[in-house]
């Protein structure tokens, strides 16, 4: 045992001693309150997320039947004559 | 489905209170080192085992096999590590009657707490504050001796030689 493990021992006592704290009653409640209303926050953000995923869906799809970009404009110039 | 969700919110609250009642004290003890506060006088410890307690909660359904100590201690250490400015290492004398780790920085705090009490390894401890290996390493020495050897007048270390007291006017000798 080298002369640092020996002096680490010695605070590693230092440090158990006391052993556990008491804890104080109403910790874990006030864990779990803060717990659970972090959980609601989360679920509540959540489909708030999927909320506005499934508007913007509808509001492409809307707008694509509408506007049907795929569809080949008119043309806006007369075609050439070839025979005349 | 509602059935489903308030039987999984039954079984949650159950092993999390079982997990709090195992692991609180102990969790407790090393949030109080932290905060260099007396044991019996330690809000501060307690409203950051509080709020590391409600972290492991609200993930309690997605641990996944994880340790939920070991979770706790991280969200424990990051939170305290983030709320401990100014981060230098400058004794802390907030309170001169405190715990055993009172004269120490924050990290150097951290650190013993992490190897010492805690038995973490040195990487693992490095990862968690980043910071390379070598200064865990070097702050867990620092933090020994300090701890060790109250910084009452120089106090030499065991391990070095005694400083040879210099004789008064030897440094005026030096400068000029």
């Amino acid at each position: 045992m080298s002369q640092q493990e020996r002096r680490e021992a010695v605070v590693r006592e230092l440090l158990d001693a006391g052993g556990p704290a008491v804890v104080p009653p109403g910790l874990h409640e006030d864990a779990v309150r803060r717990g659970a209303r972090m959980l609601r926050r989360r679920t509540v953000a959540r489909r708030l997320l999927w909320l506005l995923l499934l508007a913007a869906v509808v509001a492409f799809a809307v707008w694509a039947a509408e506007v049907q970009p795929w569809v080949e404009p008119p043309s806006r110039t007369t075609p050439p004559l070839t025979r005349w | 489905m509602r059935e489903r969700q308030a039987a999984q919110q039954a079984r949650r609250a159950r092993e999390f209170q079982a997990f709090v009642a195992g692991a609180a004290g102990r969790l407790l003890h090393a949030a109080t080192l932290l905060t260099g506060e007396p044991p019996g006088a330690n809000p501060r410890a307690r409203a950051l085992l509080t709020a590391a307690l409600a972290s492991t909660y609200a993930s309690w359904d997605r641990l996944r096999g994880e340790d939920p100590y070991d979770r706790t201690r991280t969200a424990l250490v990051v939170r305290y590590a983030r709320g401990a400015r100014p981060w230098p290492r400058r004794p802390c004398r907030r309170r001169g009657d405190g715990g055993p780790l009172s004269r120490l920085s924050p990290q150097e705090r951290l650190v013993l707490v992490l190897r010492l009490y805690e038995g973490v390894a040195e990487e693992q401890t490095a990862a968690l504050l980043g910071l390379p290996p070598e200064r865990v390493r070097t702050l867990c020495a620092r933090a020994v001796s300090v701890v060790l050897h109250p910084p009452r007048g120089p106090a030499p270390l065991s391990a070095a030689p005694p400083v040879p007291p210099v004789p008064p006017g030897a440094l005026g000798k030096a400068a000029s």
